[in-house]
């Protein structure tokens, strides 16, 4: 992390005049370096967008509704006041164009934003994703990098039904020359959108739409301007002993709860919130495998080809040895998403879902209607 | 009658139809609203006030052999369709007797009785497959022989779908290969908080038509009449195997892009100009003028129209939740080795996600 700190320092300065602007901000939060502040993921988002854009010019933001509207669901608020229409750029209704006209910029060397209103719509762009983004600098033999960011809210949003409800992560995941990341808190949107930004290659920035009203508390540190967070480093969220929780973004939250839940009928869980899909953080995944003996992985996207299967190999191949019970794997339903809200929640994993694949997982009784 | 001596541009039956689905169409959406806020809807709700003239105008000539492809602003040219208010509404509860038993929802609005396709969310997606069932009825009268298969498709969608990909494409190809399909660009000079004039770099879409290699017309959509004149031709064209048409209509949405949206850039002043031209309104005084109704006939249509809303409503309220059985169901027309067992039957008690089946 420190290394990466150090090197945002030097980028930094190409842009002397803005950097001036927020820096007696960040002094006089280095003033008060213990107090942590409560943040909603929009507003770190929002800020983390403001500073790298302040500190590099050659950072800028395009989508649709990012400027005028001030971003569909708000996260560029402000920005075009800021920065103006040269760099925040509303787009008309064309992913396949507009994305590819982020990567052709970037091949250029600029640092575009690609947001998405709903990662849904990039399957209209995947095609420069994968092709013109992803493979390019291996394609020109190192020739051409992407430093490109796609952002918008990714997953099961409410109510929307089949095509806009859906997660992405093991789509992107499994292409070569992407990085895929999924924040969950406020201090994970700040850190790892600074980190993709920063980041000489094409990622994935996977948020979610119905966490960007969530509160966190951000440290001190997390505020710095200068902050990022490491790809491909996932955070150990709650220590415990006896099994192993896995997720990202929204669902952290979920194994979190179900932690709480399992601490009182005296399972002692550790969650794992995977910060980066792709680099995966194996080293992290195993050694707490390896420690608690148990895993469940919990994802919303579609069970076949997830996430958690993949997070499922590599603890079979790493750490076989030392499992002590199936791998339960936690995912949305192999179904789209129904529009129906009570079909819709037995669709998307639940909290109870996890305390009873954690519960089997450590063979407690689980309820028998859940296995007639 | 007295058409013989003003010529008039509609009859007096065809007037009162006209009149009745204009009005089901902004009765039902304003009750939409409603429901909405009162939580019995949910997700994105789009309605349609203000550009009834449009759905009314071109979907009541269709027969019901013929084909509409719509957006996620989708009730409207259901309705118009001919599918019932109470299919529509009980879909928009989560009802299984909603026109897809509830899977649907607002945006994904489907009959096969009535040949609406969709209920397509994604801008620009409609309209490639639109195309694609005019292709069909073509298909099946020269290759599978069917000489009646005349056919039309209409594929509704907005301004800011006409810089999408999809649409250009499909402007070619359907000039082309001469489909019978008529693109219907529901210009309501707003595609969320994106000015049409600021998103495109002419803003008169009718001309696209032309460079294609199509008649493009262009029709102000707040009138029924004129509309119906438009619609009237192309369909005709369509159906007589001389190609598609790109109908441009002037309209304009009296509510936010969806109830969610907060509607802050659109200039009231711009608002008004046009709510001033309501297309209801308009076709009101055009019908009392030319004595083509009475005031008691329109209002005993009104009242008419308000039960039936109301009807759709209470319909949907009492209709039944899906059962927890439904969710793993229709995901494929031949599911074997989707979440079967070996009995045939859903394993909805199955604990395990990952065979294709869920804890329900
Ligand atoms: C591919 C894609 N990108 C973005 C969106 C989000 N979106 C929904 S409606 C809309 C505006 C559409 O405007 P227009 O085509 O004019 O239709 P209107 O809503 O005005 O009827 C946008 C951008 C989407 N549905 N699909
Ligand atoms: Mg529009």
């Amino acid at each position: 992390m420190w290394g990466l700190l150090r090197q945002k320092v030097g980028a930094g300065s190409s842009s002397a005049l803005s950097m001036q602007r927020i820096r007696p901000v960040v002094s006089a939060l280095r003033n008060y370096s213990s107090a942590a502040k409560e943040m909603t993921v929009r507003e770190a988002l929002n800020s983390a967008l403001d500073e790298e854009m302040s500190a590099d010019p050659k950072v800028f933001l395009m989508g649709e509704e990012v400027g005028e509207y001030q971003g569909a669901y708000k996260i560029s608020k402000g920005l075009l006041d800021k920065y103006g229409p040269e760099r925040v750029l509303d787009t008309p209704i064309t992913e396949a164009g507009f994305t590819g006209i982020g990567v052709g910029a970037a091949y250029y060397g600029l640092k575009p934003v690609i947001e998405f209103m709903t990662f849904n719509f990039s399957m209209q762009a995947i095609d420069h994703i994968i092709n013109s983004a992803a493979k390019s600098n291996y394609m020109s033999a190192g020739q051409i990098s992407v430093p490109i960011v796609f952002r918008g809210p990714n997953g099961a949003a409410a109510g929307v039904g089949a095509q806009h409800s859906q997660c992405y992560a093991a789509w992107y995941a499994s292409c070569p020359g992407l990085k895929v990341l999924a924040p969950y808190s406020s201090e994970d949107s700040r850190g790892l959108l600074k980190a993709a930004i920063r980041d000489p290659d094409p990622v994935v920035f996977l948020e979610n739409e119905l966490l960007y009203g969530e509160s966190f508390s951000v440290s001190a540190e997390a505020l710095d301007s200068s902050f990022c967070l490491p790809i491909g480093k996932a955070k150990i969220e709650r220590e415990g002993k006896d099994v192993t929780i896995t997720a990202f973004s929204k669902m952290v939250g979920y194994a979190l709860k179900a932690a709480e839940i399992l601490e009182k009928e005296g399972i002692s869980a550790e969650v794992i919130n995977l910060r980066s899909i792709r680099p995966l953080d194996r080293s992290t995944i195993n050694a707490s495998v390896r420690k608690t003996n148990r895993l469940v992985t919990v994802e919303e996207g579609f069970p076949q080809h997830g996430v958690g299967a993949e997070i499922c190999a590599s603890v079979v191949e790493d750490s076989f040895g030392y499992l002590d019970a199936p791998v339960e794997r936690i995912t949305g339903a192999d179904v789209p998403m129904p529009y129906a809200a009570n079909l819709e929640r037995m669709a998307v994993p639940q909290v109870e879902d996890i305390v009873r694949a954690a519960k089997r997982a450590c063979y407690r009784a689980v309820p028998v209607a859940a296995t007639a | 009658m007295s058409s013989s001596v003003v010529k008039l541009l509609i009859t007096k039956e065809e007037g009162l139809e006209v009149f009745e689905d204009m009005y089901l169409g902004r009765a039902f959406e304003d009750m939409c609203a409603q429901m909405y806020y009162r939580g019995k809807m949910f997700g994105f709700v789009h309605l349609y006030n203000g550009q009834e003239a449009v759905s009314t105008g071109f979907i009541k000539f269709l027969k019901k052999e013929d084909c509409v492809v719509s957006t996620y602003r989708d009730h409207v040219h259901a309705l118009s369709k001919g599918v019932p208010a109470r299919a529509v509404m009980s879909e928009l509860f989560g009802k299984t007797t909603g026109c897809c038993r509830g899977q649907g929802g607002s945006m994904h609005m489907f009959s096969k009785e009535h040949n609406l396709i969709g209920g397509f969310a994604f801008i620009g997606e409609g309209v490639p497959v639109a195309t694609g069932a005019a292709f069909s009825a073509k298909y099946r009268r020269e290759v599978l022989k069917e000489a009646d298969a005349d056919d039309v498709t209409l594929a509704f969608f907005g301004d800011g779908t006409c810089n999408n990909g999809q649409f250009f494409e499909c402007l070619n190809m359907a000039a082309l290969w001469k489909l019978p399909i008529v693109f219907v660009v529901e210009n309501n000079l707003w595609a969320i908080g994106m000015s049409h004039l600021r998103a495109t770099s002419d803003p008169e879409i009718w001309k696209k038509g032309p460079a294609f290699g199509m008649p493009g017309v262009h029709v102000d959509g707040m009138d029924v009449l004129k509309v119906r004149e438009v619609a009237k031709e192309a369909i005709s064209r369509a159906r007589r195997g001389e190609g598609p048409t790109l109908v441009e209509c002037e309209t304009y949405r009296f509510r936010g892009h969806s109830l969610a949206d907060p509607d802050e850039l659109r200039d009231p002043a711009e608002k008004a100009r046009y709510a001033a031209r309501d297309p209801i309104t308009a076709l009101k005084k055009y019908l009392l003028e030319n004595k083509l109704a009475s005031e008691q006939e329109l209002k005993a249509i009104e009242k008419k129209v308000d039960e039936l809303v109301e009807d759709a409503v209470e319909f949907a309220d009492a209709s039944p939740h899906p059962a927890r059985s439904q969710l793993l169901e229709n995901v494929f027309a031949d599911p074997k080795g989707f979440g079967i067992g070996p009995d045939g039957r859903y394993r909805c008690e199955d604990p395990k996600f990952t065979e294709g089946t869920a804890q329900v």
